[in-house]
């Protein structure tokens, strides 16, 4: 460990607010990234198994005004 | 032999289908792979690598400012092959990629000019300066969001990768720039002292979380980059047989 205790740690030498801040701002842009890459793929699914079931259940009715 | 088997590979990753089974083997492991090392990295950095006898602890901002960088550089160049291939021929895959590669390597542009701006304040005592370094990597995020935005502009597919992808071929010059640019025009961010080939200048006790933090966020940008082409992938090839069955009867392991 390069630091003392864990409050060293925190202040970084006088240099917190810059370091923190830093990592802070990566973290938040990096998992939003993330999240909005996998949020993309479940409304993708989802679209496509509404647009299926609504093909499917049209199929069903023409069926049956047939007979 | 290498050619021909670069060649099937070209083929297989070509094929969408191909690339979605591919992408499901890889993703579980390379996920976890991916956010360990970031973490081992950082974590070496940020708590246990010597502190800096000149800069003290700002320093350590160096652990994602670097991996940032240089995930954006090399992200763009990819752009710039994907972009490539989808204008001379329009292969549907580099099309896909075109669209995918993009938001992550924006994302890490903005990273790394944030964090350089917060590293710059306590070392050189302002958050910016119109250095050509810092220029040119500010071009580089417009050159990543114009990518993006012409993308979600234009509303047919095939030919908003012609035009992202002549966009992001000519870029390409400005990535050179960027990573010449501290050799070129000396004003004040400083020359790289890491380098693949030769002699690295920086301390070993803080050059190997440096490579850690660096290879976990690459590995990062490959797993946001294959999750965004699947997305892709399924959308365009929503009208085909084996996306209907993918999507109401997923079989096990298959996602």
């Amino acid at each position: 460990m390069a630091f003392e205790s864990f409050a060293d740690f925190l202040a970084m030498g006088k240099h917190g607010f810059y370091v923190w801040s830093a990592y802070g701002i990566s973290a938040f842009l990096i998992i939003a990234s993330m999240v909005l890459a996998l949020r993309g793929q479940g409304q993708v699914r989802q679209t496509l198994a509404r647009q299926q079931r609504r093909a499917e259940l049209d199929a069903e009715v023409n069926d049956e005004s047939r007979t | 032999m290498v050619w021909q088997t670069i060649k099937r590979w070209y083929h297989m990753l070509g094929s969408p289908r191909y690339f979605y089974t591919f992408s499901s083997l890889v993703l579980p492991w390379l996920t976890p792979i991916a956010l360990v090392t970031l973490l081992t990295g950082l974590v070496w950095g940020l708590g246990f690598a010597p502190s800096d006898y000149q800069q003290g602890n700002s320093y350590r901002i160096i652990f994602i400012h670097v991996p940032a960088s240089s995930g954006a550089l090399m992200g763009y160049m990819a752009l710039g092959v994907a972009g490539l291939v989808a204008v001379v021929w329009r292969m549907k895959m580099a099309e896909v990629m075109l669209k995918a590669i993009a938001p992550f390597g924006a994302a890490l542009a903005a990273i790394s000019l944030v964090t350089g701006a917060l590293w710059g304040k306590p070392t050189w005592g302002t958050y910016w300066q119109w250095d050509a370094r810092m220029t040119s990597m500010l071009i580089l995020l417009f050159m990543y969001v114009g990518v993006i935005a012409l993308q979600n502009v234009i509303r047919d597919p095939r030919q908003a990768a012609r035009a992202a992808g002549l966009l992001a071929m000519v870029g390409v010059i400005n990535v050179i720039i960027v990573k010449y640019s501290v050799e070129w025009v000396q004003t004040l961010h400083q020359g790289s002292t890491l380098k693949l080939f030769g002699e690295s200048t920086i301390n070993p006790a803080m050059k190997y979380p440096l490579l850690i933090s660096m290879l976990g966020l690459w590995l990062l940008y490959a797993v946001n980059v294959l999750m965004r082409a699947r997305t892709e992938v399924m959308w365009r090839e929503r009208r085909s047989k084996w996306v209907a069955k993918l999507v109401t009867r997923p079989e096990k392991g298959e996602r």
